[in-house]
């Protein structure tokens, strides 16, 4: 196992490359992830706006 | 065939879609990923040069490899764009630009920390495909700082796709001109292309390659949902569909 | 559009007399407003003199770094006026006209991109002839510098233009567009700036100048066609 991790002495940079690579894999994910949810609960709380503004109740937006 | 391409670029159905089939792209190319580490980090034998060293092959080729497919992703949705007025393109356009940012920077990245222990340095001017890399880098970021300073969205769609259209035929002259130059000075090269690959090697890089390109799709569907829903802020799907999430909640 | 809006009640030209009418009204221009012609130049000078104060004024030194500093000294001189190719008239609405005018908008754009080679950067090859010598440049070499950057310079203005069309409306946009011609440029500089190089040690230039030629005509066939484009994007 600690033969594994020393990368045949290479392991600063063999280890650094992949973690380096999975870090931008996941940021990649998850920065679309969290735009998706942030456009989606403005638009819903606009879209809750206007109907209130228009007098309709929550029940009526659901109907 | 030409109804199902129709449904597809109709906002509602590839909203629903893209929501169905982004987990799924995630998922196998999670396990795709496991394989490929797994072949590639403890089956495959160290190469007899470099040793354990290269083994960042198994995350610097996909990077590079989809840093150039994006691009050319890109470029592709731009011309559907701005031939056939599709929205949806430039939404693909809109999304592919800053994944593909991020894998032209791992492959960079990626490459410098190879050749750290194979060259001696950090960064090598001479070698034609780091200049490629880099220079594709910067296409990258000046397509993104077009389309964020133009404030009218279907002005940026369309500017930003002239824009890769013309990278396009740049990024195939870069590379022949780096090469060219490089030539010149006989810059190292990082891999023998000469010498083959054994298939212990060689199997788990067709399946990094593989996940790499599944995931970027996964990417590429969670970023579209979020541009499409922006695209389409006032459209009554939008409403029904958020109501309805809420009415659920 | 029909035919009974005044607007459109004007002859209508040949792209060829287009393209001529537009390159007069240009140098025109040009030549009104000297202070824009000369500040490149003056922008030109201050560049070549940093070098030899920042890195050495030994002649060994010089003589390898000339052709390249004298490269990307007149690239960065020639990015200055990008922003005003469109600007002017963006902003006094004469652009609108040419694009509602009816007439070619391509052989218009391809007449800017000319002008503009020969009141920006004809006159900085010309200084660049000059300011070689001082980097000790072998005076045989001096052609080869004079072409290159002609041609070089030519493609410069034509990708320049399509990135001023692209951005033509938007706020403070002349760094946006350095960064975008600038990546767009690299093909050139390699092939221009080594030529020189080249050419200076008696190595054979193994085909930069026939590189040079392909990347001007292509850029000539399609960067009018573009920035055309680019324009009526911007406008609409």
């Amino acid at each position: 196992m600690l033969e594994f991790l020393a990368m045949g002495g290479y392991a600063a940079y063999v280890w650094t490359a992949f973690g380096l690579t999975f870090a931008v894999l996941w940021l990649n994910w998850w920065s679309g992830r969290r735009r998706h949810l942030r456009v989606k609960a403005r638009l819903a709380r606009q879209g809750q706006d206007e109907t209130l503004h228009r007098g309709a109740t929550i029940k009526e937006v659901n109907a | 065939m030409w109804k199902f391409f129709h449904q597809l670029a109709s906002p509602p159905h590839f909203y629903r879609l893209a929501g169905l089939l982004a987990p799924w792209f995630l998922g196998l190319s999670l396990v795709g990923m496991l394989v490929g580490l797994y072949g590639g980090l403890v089956l495959a034998p160290p190469d007899y040069q470099q040793g354990d060293a290269f083994r960042i092959i198994y995350v610097h080729v996909p990077s590079a490899y989809l840093s150039l497919m994006a691009y050319t992703m890109m470029a592709v949705a731009s011309i559907i764009g701005l031939v056939w007025r599709m929205k949806l393109a430039h939404a693909v356009a809109a999304a592919a630009a800053p994944i593909g940012a991020s894998f032209t920077f791992l492959a960079l990245a990626t490459g410098s920390i190879w050749g750290r222990p194979m060259w001696g340095t950090w960064w090598e001017w001479g070698d034609p495909r780091m200049m490629t890399e880099l220079i594709l880098l910067f296409l990258y970021l000046g397509y993104m700082a077009l389309r964020s300073a133009i404030e009218d969205r279907n002005k940026a769609d369309r500017a930003s796709a002239v824009l890769a259209i013309v990278g396009v035929v740049n990024v195939v002259l870069v590379h022949y001109s780096v090469e060219w130059w490089s030539s010149l000075h006989q810059g190292q090269t990082i891999m023998n292309e000469n010498a083959r690959m054994p298939t212990s090697m060689l199997a788990p890089l067709l399946i990094m390659i593989f996940a790499f390109t599944l995931f970027f799709g996964a990417a590429l569907l969670q970023r579209l949902r979020a541009e499409v829903l922006e695209r389409e802020h006032s459209a009554r799907w939008v409403g029904r569909m958020l109501a309805e999430e809420q009415a659920n909640a | 559009m029909t035919d009974d809006e005044p607007v459109m009640q004007t002859i209508e030209l040949r792209p060829f007399a287009t393209f001529l009418a537009m390159l007069r009204r240009e140098l025109q221009l040009a030549f009104r407003r000297p202070a824009d012609l000369i500040n490149p130049l003056f922008f030109f000078a201050i560049v070549v003199t940093l070098f030899p104060v920042a890195v050495s004024p030994l002649p060994d030194v010089l003589k390898v770094l000339g052709p390249g500093v004298v490269w990307v000294a007149v690239l960065l001189a020639a990015l200055l006026p990008l922003n005003g190719l469109f600007g002017q008239d963006h902003e006094d609405g004469t652009l609108e006209h040419y694009v509602l005018s009816g007439q070619s908008l391509v052989a218009m754009c391809f007449a800017k991109i000319v002008a503009l080679w020969l009141v920006s950067v004809l006159p900085l090859v010309v200084i660049s002839a000059l300011v070689a010598q001082s980097y000790l440049l072998p005076a045989s070499v001096v052609p080869i510098l004079v072409t290159t950057l002609s041609l070089g310079g030519y493609s410069l203005c034509a990708l320049g233009a399509v990135a001023a069309g692209l951005t033509v409306g938007v706020q403070r946009a002349s760094a946006l567009i350095a960064l975008l011609v600038l990546p767009l440029m690299i093909p050139v500089v390699i092939f221009g700036a080594r030529a020189v190089s080249l050419a200076a040690v008696d190595a054979p230039l193994s085909g930069a100048l026939e590189m040079l030629l392909a990347i001007a005509i292509l850029t000539s066939l399609f960067a009018p066609v573009a920035t055309a484009a680019a324009v009526r994007i911007s406008l609409e």
